[in-house]
């Protein structure tokens, strides 16, 4: 994949300065995208009777989110959210770089085969299967636990595919040189290739957060009680429409989920992009 | 002799490194692909009795139930409802940032942020807009002396109503590949055909949306895994209904195992859903792999 | 290796010889799960219930776990009963009972009770109620957040159209009437009248079917009739409300910001469960009444709601304490103070005999209509294959009602996939 800088966009001369009337279809896109986020704030943060009532004094409050955080246990779903989020990219780093080590440097029989057996998982992902992968968590017992949201997901061809890459990059001569030095396998793993894929890993790592803080599917169907629900299904199964809840306190819900993952976006927005610029097919 | 047992070795020792991904993809892609296809071949126990070996029985059930071709039918329409309007909007957004923009940072923040919301979360925004009477666009369309529409309650319009949601929240995440491919095109091009006097028009349809071919397609795959993945927004804001006017092939999926206690059913519909993948995989593989896109 | 051994035999010794005692001092621990398909913050209520059965029985701890609507709430503790995890018991949809016992998950309440006392627990609930939670003689459902559906009327905007304040609708001819005079009298900005069509569609129409003296299923759950002209005459006439009398908005009414609508007056009545009373007097800032369903050719309306099951795979210790806090919920003076909270009906007679519930009623008689309605009511729409034949009602009246098919092409439709899915059943 070609490596652009998003930072540094203005170097590409090719930039005109645009018409009128392109800026204002930009900004008129921009404001259309951004304006549902903005729409939930001011929801949150204002009483219910201002829900379709724009009026610049309307009193601000945080009763909204108090209501919200006293119905429901956010702070266990962002506890669950936390351990998944942070249990996942740590499997899956250790068992994608070991298979995407194996793939790029060791002579493995049907070696081509294997891969592209890896590659199928890129399009058979666990949420096409709930129905046989809830079968099987049932079976190992891992249903209701935040292992068992986590586990279908370590494997990930995606990763190994990523690492694989990367790893291919890495000069043989850094091996050798290491290997004279006496290291073993693990030790050149360690040593040599896992340092120099920092930049794979932070990309695959944030691409991967974003993936489980934002997954619903899989993680309702092998949940049931609040010890393993993560924020998704939290807010899914407190803001259904049949529960009536008051639309204020939702939108409060709502921003309290979303709140770290944005503010980190907010904060890190150079990295978040590129990281998923880097890793296309996620 | 050494150097077979070295090379031994070092197949032993990838076999090793393989082991963990091979035990957990066997455990969660292979193996259950496989018992879903033996599944679907079974009736379930009828009152506690074992399940029923019955060929392609319920294939026959699947083909007669016009629910699941109302389903597979929306599926498409919203396949191609979303992609091709999300990807042009990424297209269109992608040239608005790459070009010298008043407030460029906070106009590409704006497109992209939906892609780091969940999709239940933004769901439920968006729920706040689309309930008749008193949600937020009938509001606005009172103000302005019109009738509201029933966006999520009215067959004909519901699934556009999905469409549309599923509209805002991809196109930001598409926008990202345009804007990288953009940026990595030579500056000469340009140049060349400002030399020549070439209109922006056409140098964009001759020259900047063929470079971009590859891209196009990346995407194009992406989307269509999304079509069929993602549902989430489901389970708020219609469930499927009214009458099932926007219910997605993996709803249905989930209905017929979970709410309908109809496992072998639901594999059914799983298969006719790995079909389409295979074939959305093989595309990929045999086209796009040609291209140096990943590397 | 001897070494190795002796570890957990040790730790084996030691675990036979803590459990004799620890047993007994170990409260029971129970499990169960609950839904909520109405307004307000009932998870805190049930908390609070939770903690104060709790001080009065240390003997016994109980998980109550909120697990979404009732279909959320019956995917969750069937998923955990697959999974090995089952609860001792749960709260969940009354009409659960077929595939509860189809899929062997649940007891009879018969096998546990012991003594004279708890037989005459059993019986002491309305009868109406206790409809859908028996079969062949044996009780498998306790009445616990139970409803049946009323209609809410907005008095200021009832004056506002000159209609009578204090008067709401009898019949369905009043209540066509009365919606289009308030449409009418608002110059479109209010309308008349909204039945919920998500959701619970099945359960309203049931009530629009038993108003015009049909029943729709068969005792035994067997049989569905769907396509009966009594039948398609009620989703005529409910249609007619939207296409006729201009008096209720097209397509389908969702059911979860109907209570929001009624609340901001968007429109003057609804049809809605009992269990929202409360929340809409908390929020109401206009004058409402509450009465019966209007009628056709007689009142009516199917009760709804969950009930207490108690699951098979508990031990016998378990079932007991299960009982215990079920009597215990039950309780007419715990009835009587849920019913205050909610809206929901207080259980059994006993439960309007107490103070509380009495006085709550002489300041606040609507919270008795749900009851005095209880004797037009009927059982709601339970059968096998229960998910399939409520979703081939509930697609039915969607259609119908979104102006796809004619009422009777969507009853025959649905009768013929109710068959389908109840073919094997047949006694």
């Amino acid at each position: 994949m070609s490596q652009p800088s998003t930072a540094k966009s203005t170097g590409w001369p090719m930039a005109l300065r645009l018409p009128g009337l392109e800026t204002t279809a930009a900004w008129l896109l921009a404001l259309i995208w951004i304006f549902p986020l903005l729409y939930a704030v001011w929801a949150a943060f204002h009483p219910p009777a201002f829900m379709v009532r724009f009026d610049l004094f309307a009193p601000l409050t945080l009763d909204n989110f108090a209501n919200a955080w006293a119905q429901a246990p956010f702070a266990r779903y962002y506890l669950n959210t936390f351990l998944l989020v942070t249990g996942v990219v740590f499997a899956q780093f250790v068992v994608c770089t070991l298979a995407g080590f194996a793939f790029a440097r060791f002579p493995i029989p049907g070696k081509d085969f294997l891969f592209m057996l890896v590659l199928i998982q890129l399009f058979v992902f666990p949420e096409v299967l709930i129905v046989e992968n809830y079968r099987i968590a049932s079976t190992l017992g891992l249903v209701d636990t935040i292992t068992g949201i986590g586990l279908p997901y370590v494997a990930s061809a995606f990763g190994i595919f990523l690492l694989r890459q990367t790893f291919k990059t890495i000069p043989r001569e850094l091996e050798d040189a290491a290997r004279i030095e006496g290291c073993g396998w693990m030790a050149i793993l360690l040593k040599v290739y896992v340092p120099l894929a920092k930049p794979t890993y932070l990309a695959y790592g944030l691409v991967s957060i974003s993936h489980h803080w934002n997954n619903f599917l899989w993680p309702l169907v092998v949940t049931n009680s609040v010890e393993s629900r993560p924020l998704t299904v939290g807010l899914g199964v407190f803001s259904a429409p049949e529960t009536g809840v008051n639309w204020a306190t939702v939108s409060a819900a709502t921003l309290l989920s979303i709140a770290p993952l944005l503010i980190a976006f907010l904060l890190f927005q150079r990295q978040f992009v590129q990281s998923f610029l880097r890793s296309g097919i996620r | 002799m050494v150097e077979m047992n070295s090379h031994r070795r070092m197949q032993l020792y990838g076999a090793l490194l393989l082991l963990p991904a091979a035990v957990l993809l066997s455990t969660f892609a292979y193996l259950p692909t496989i018992t879903t296809l033996i599944n679907s071949l079974f009736l379930p126990g009828f009152r506690g009795a074992p399940t029923e070996f019955v060929g392609l029985e319920n294939y026959r059930l699947l083909i007669e139930d016009s629910t699941f071709w109302r389903v597979a039918r929306n599926n498409l329409i919203y396949a191609l409802g979303t992609i091709p309007t999300s990807i042009a909007l990424a297209l269109a957004m992608a040239l608005f940032v790459n070009a010298r923009l008043p407030g460029r940072g906070f106009v590409r923040m704006a497109y992209f942020t939906p892609t780091i919301l969940p999709m239940i979360a933004a769901a439920n925004i968006w729920m706040f807009f689309y309930a008749p009477q008193i949600g937020l666009f009938n509001k606005l369309l009172g103000a302005l002396g019109l009738s509201g529409v029933n966006w999520l309650g009215d067959p004909s319009v519901a699934l556009s109503s999905v469409i549309v949601m599923t509209v805002w929240k991809e196109a930001g995440f598409f926008m990202i590949f345009y804007l990288a491919a953009l940026q990595g095109m030579a500056p000469e091009l340009k140049e060349a055909a400002d030399l020549e006097g070439t209109s922006r028009w056409s140098f964009f349809w001759r020259v900047t949306f063929p470079l971009l071919m590859p891209t196009t397609l990346f995407v194009l795959i992406n989307a269509l895994i999304n079509a069929v993945r993602v549902v989430d927004h489901l389970f708020i804001l219609t469930k499927g209904g009214p009458n099932n006017a926007t219910n997605l092939l993996l709803y249905y999926v989930y209905e017929n195992a979970f709410s309908f206690f109809d496992r072998t059913y639901a594999a059914t519909i799983t298969v006719v859903i790995l079909v389409v993948l295979a074939i959305v995989a093989t595309v990929k593989f045999a086209i796009l792999d040609r291209r140096t896109h990943y590397q | 290796m001897r070494a190795r051994l002796s570890f957990p035999l040790t730790a084996l010794a030691a675990g036979l010889l803590a459990a004799g005692p620890t047993l007994a001092d170990d409260p029971v621990e129970l499990t169960l799960y609950y839904p909520i398909a109405v307004g307000g913050a009932l998870t805190d209520v049930i908390d609070g219930l939770v903690d104060e059965f709790e001080a009065e029985h240390p003997a016994i701890s109980v998980d109550a776990i909120y697990a979404g609507n009732y279909d959320d709430t019956r995917v969750r503790a069937m998923s955990a009963i697959e999974a090995g995890d089952a609860p001792q018991l749960s709260v969940l949809f009354s009409i659960d009972l077929y595939e509860l016992l189809e899929q062997d998950a649940i007891i009879a309440f018969d096998e546990v009770v012991e003594t004279d006392e708890e037989r005459e627990w059993l019986d002491s609930f309305y009868p109406g109620l206790m409809e859908n939670g028996q079969l062949d003689g044996m009780t498998y459902g306790i009445p616990f957040q139970r409803s049946t559906i009323v209609l809410y009327w907005n008095k200021d905007a009832f004056e506002a159209a000159g209609l009578d304040p204090e008067t709401p609708p009898e019949t369905w001819e009043d209540m066509a009437r009365m919606a289009a005079a308030v449409r009418d009298a608002s110059g479109g900005d209010q309308w008349g009248v909204m039945v919920p069509s998500t959701g619970y569609p099945y359960w309203m129409f049931q009530a629009f079917a038993f108003q015009n003296g049909h029943r729709l299923m068969s005792e035994d759950g067997t049989e569905v009739y769907f396509d009966d002209p009594a039948a398609i005459e009620a989703l005529e006439y409910w249609v007619s409300l939207a296409t006729e009398h201009d008096a209720m908005p097209d397509g389908t009414i969702e059911w979860g910001t109907l209570r929001q609508n009624f609340i901001e007056q968007s429109t003057a009545m609804i049809w809605h469960t009992t269990g929202n009373l409360t929340a809409v007097r908390n929020e109401a800032s206009f004058d409402f009444g509450v009465a019966m369903l209007p009628m056709k050719t007689q009142r009516g309306s199917p009760t709804g709601g969950g009930n207490f099951y108690l699951f098979k795979d508990a031990s016998e210790e378990e079932q007991r304490a299960a009982m215990t806090f079920i009597r215990w919920m039950t309780d007419p003076e715990r009835a009587a103070a849920w019913s205050i909270e909610t809206g929901y009906m207080g259980v059994s007679p006993a439960a309007y005999e107490t103070e509380a519930l009495r006085d709550y009623i002489a300041q606040f008689p609507p919270a008795a209509v749900a009851r005095d309605q209880l004797k037009h009511g009927t059982a709601e729409l339970s059968t096998y294959q229960g998910g399939r034949v409520r979703r081939a009602l509930d697609n039915a009246v969607q259609a119908a009602l979104t102006g796809q098919m004619a009422p009777a092409e969507a009853l025959a439709q649905a009768q013929r996939e109710a068959d389908a899915a109840l073919r094997r059943y047949a006694r």
